[in-house]
């Protein structure tokens, strides 16, 4: 068998073109989604959802969720699941403003409150990685521990007087930026949007061109093969439960400095919708699968579903139910498509 | 000197005795087939040797230094690469990725290090290429044939430069057509003058392929003998018993 072909030009040759690779991205397909409903909306509604105050509006609702589902991605990548995360996030938001209300500075506030983020999932990490727990009842039984203690540690009361460091820490949740925008106007993106943005793109590059996203990718396709060629899995499985912890943490101190308070029923059934924006947007529960910008599009589909069902005057109590249908549509998509492929 | 040599090995999973008493011997570019029945012991000497579990007792000796691995990356280091029955593939990665997988090519960045794909890739169509097997570096690993699977797995065992290379059942779950083809592949690593273990149930593969063979029954090496020097049909009494000793 002589070969006559050059080593690069097989190299170069990938399993699908680049178009079809597009096609079969359910990524895009929600984007799709988007557009579509982004458009009917503006023609329905033209004076009050195309403008600019709504775009600020829809992009700050949606940034929580979308901060949790960078690290719910990566958690899911390696096959786990994380149902912790609106606990943590309200538990992380009560140390955070415990920590301003007795007088600290509001990095103090902040630090704590992602403090207890890590540590919460290094928790869920160890149980999980070490004893071989399942990640489900875990995170299940986190769930119900981390909101517990925000009830302990917030004396069951809503925290808002946030002393020295509030005016800050206010800023940090609830202030905005403003891009510059044509005719000398400008387009305001809340600062949750912006740290939504900076991390969706901090975590494309690391999932996609660093050995560690490789690994989470490999642990969720299979793990004995990953544990067997010297990953260190019970190490990264760890880190992932951590950084799920972290971007919860985040997601709580900027939605109490929103809010201009702390309450701990803050994220309650949140991890429903991360888990949801993630699995609208590609991920594979069973581990292996999913994407930032999937988890990205998929929060703001469904932040967009509830933005555009109250502009065409539905009943905001059929809310869930289209959330409900685009998740079930979403895994029937890739069913049918994984059906045609082979 | 011999590249492998064990001697005494031993193993114990509580009262059960795995392996008892086993002494081998292999050469460079000396490709050992490895045969018993289920539970003889094949499988846990392969892991043994291979990293997975040190022995109860005996010794492994690489080129004259004694050895003691305690995870698969200690075997690895040594110049022991496996090439396990399953294969160990990350099926939703593509056949380069899973060559590279724990060893990956980087780039500094300043203070970071990226993966570096296109040495990546250029060194996996060359490690192809040398096997002469049609895997594309880019494919994904789930949709391959049993036979670029094998190819992609075997290719991995080359990143390296390994002195001895296990492979268990290559050669059960693929096509007619593909076993020939991974036979080929093994010839190819011989030429290398990398030593072979092949555990397999065929004996046809045993003979096409091997210098030696070995066969192990209820944990004790019973045969170590040269293919020229037996049959098939002294081979199958060893495996069964019907030859008690040879």
């Amino acid at each position: 068998m002589s070969t006559s072909v050059e080593i690069s030009d097989v190299t170069r040759i990938r399993e699908q073109s680049w178009f079809a690779s597009l096609l079969a991205n359910q990524a895009l397909w929600v984007t799709v989604a988007v557009a579509l409903i982004c458009i009917a909306t503006a023609i329905e509604q033209p004076d009050s959802f195309a403008t600019k105050n709504n775009f600020h509006n829809i992009t700050r609702n949606f940034a929580a969720i979308g901060i949790i589902a960078m690290g719910m991605t990566a958690v899911i990548i390696t096959g786990g699941i994380d149902l912790s995360v609106g606990s943590v996030m309200a538990l992380s938001a009560i140390v955070a403003a415990r920590l301003l209300e007795s007088g600290f500075d509001w990095y103090v506030g902040v630090a704590g409150g992602l403090m207890a983020g890590l540590v919460v999932g290094a928790i869920n990490g160890a149980l999980i990685a070490h004893i071989k727990l399942p990640p489900f009842v875990v995170t299940l039984g986190m769930l119900s521990i981390a909101r517990s203690l925000a009830i302990v540690a917030s004396d069951n009361r809503v925290i808002y007087q946030f002393g020295e460091g509030g005016d800050t820490f206010k800023w940090l949740g609830g202030g905005r930026l403003d891009l510059p925008w044509i005719d000398g106007d400008v387009l305001p993106l809340s600062n949750m949007f912006v740290v939504l943005v900076v991390m969706a793109v901090i975590m494309s590059i690391v999932l996609r061109t660093t050995s560690w996203g490789r690994y989470l990718f490999a642990i969720g396709g299979n793990e004995h093969a990953a544990r067997l060629t010297g990953i260190p899995v019970d190490r990264i499985k760890i880190q992932v439960y951590m950084l799920a912890g972290f971007t919860a943490a985040i997601a709580g101190i900027l939605s109490a400095g929103y809010g201009g308070s702390a309450s701990n029923g803050m994220g309650k059934t949140y991890e429903l919708y991360v888990i949801a924006a993630t699995v609208i947007g590609g991920a594979n529960l069973m581990g292996g699968k999913g994407s930032i910008y999937g988890a990205f599009i998929g929060a703001a589909l469904i932040f967009l579903i509830r933005n555009s069902l109250i502009m065409f005057g539905v009943d905001a109590n059929w809310y869930d139910l289209f959330v409900g249908l685009f998740i079930i549509l979403a895994v029937l998509l890739e069913r049918l498509r994984g059906r045609t492929r082979g | 000197m011999a590249v492998l040599e064990l001697t005494g090995i031993a193993k114990h999973f509580g009262a059960i005795e795995a392996l008892r008493g086993v002494d081998l011997t292999l050469e460079d570019g000396e490709v050992l087939g490895l045969m018993g029945d289920n539970g003889a012991g094949k499988s846990t000497l392969v892991k043994i040797i291979a990293g997975n579990f040190p022995p109860s007792a005996g010794q492994i000796r690489i080129d004259g230094k004694a050895m003691h691995f305690h995870k698969p990356v200690d075997a690895r280091e040594a110049g022991i690469e496996v090439v396990y029955q399953d294969l160990a593939l990350c099926d939703n990665l593509s056949a380069a990725a899973n060559i590279f997988l724990g060893r990956e090519f980087k780039r500094k960045f300043g203070f970071f290090r990226f993966l570096d794909f296109g040495r990546m890739y250029q060194r996996a169509g060359e490690l192809f290429e040398e096997l002469q097997s049609e895997t594309r570096p880019r494919d994904l690993v789930k949709q391959m044939s049993g036979g670029q699977r094998q190819a992609v797995a075997i290719a991995r065992t080359r990143l390296s430069e390994p002195r001895i290379v296990l492979m268990d059942e290559p050669t059960a779950a693929i096509s007619v057509r593909q076993v020939a083809q991974v036979l080929d592949l093994i010839r190819r690593l011989r030429d290398q003058g990398i030593a072979i273990i092949l555990i397999s149930h065929r004996m046809p593969d045993v003979f096409a392929v091997c210098d030696h063979v070995a066969v192990l029954r209820r944990g004790s090496l019973v045969a170590d003998k040269s293919v020229a020097d037996t049959s098939p049909e002294e081979v199958t009494g060893l495996i069964t018993g019907a030859i008690a000793r040879a």
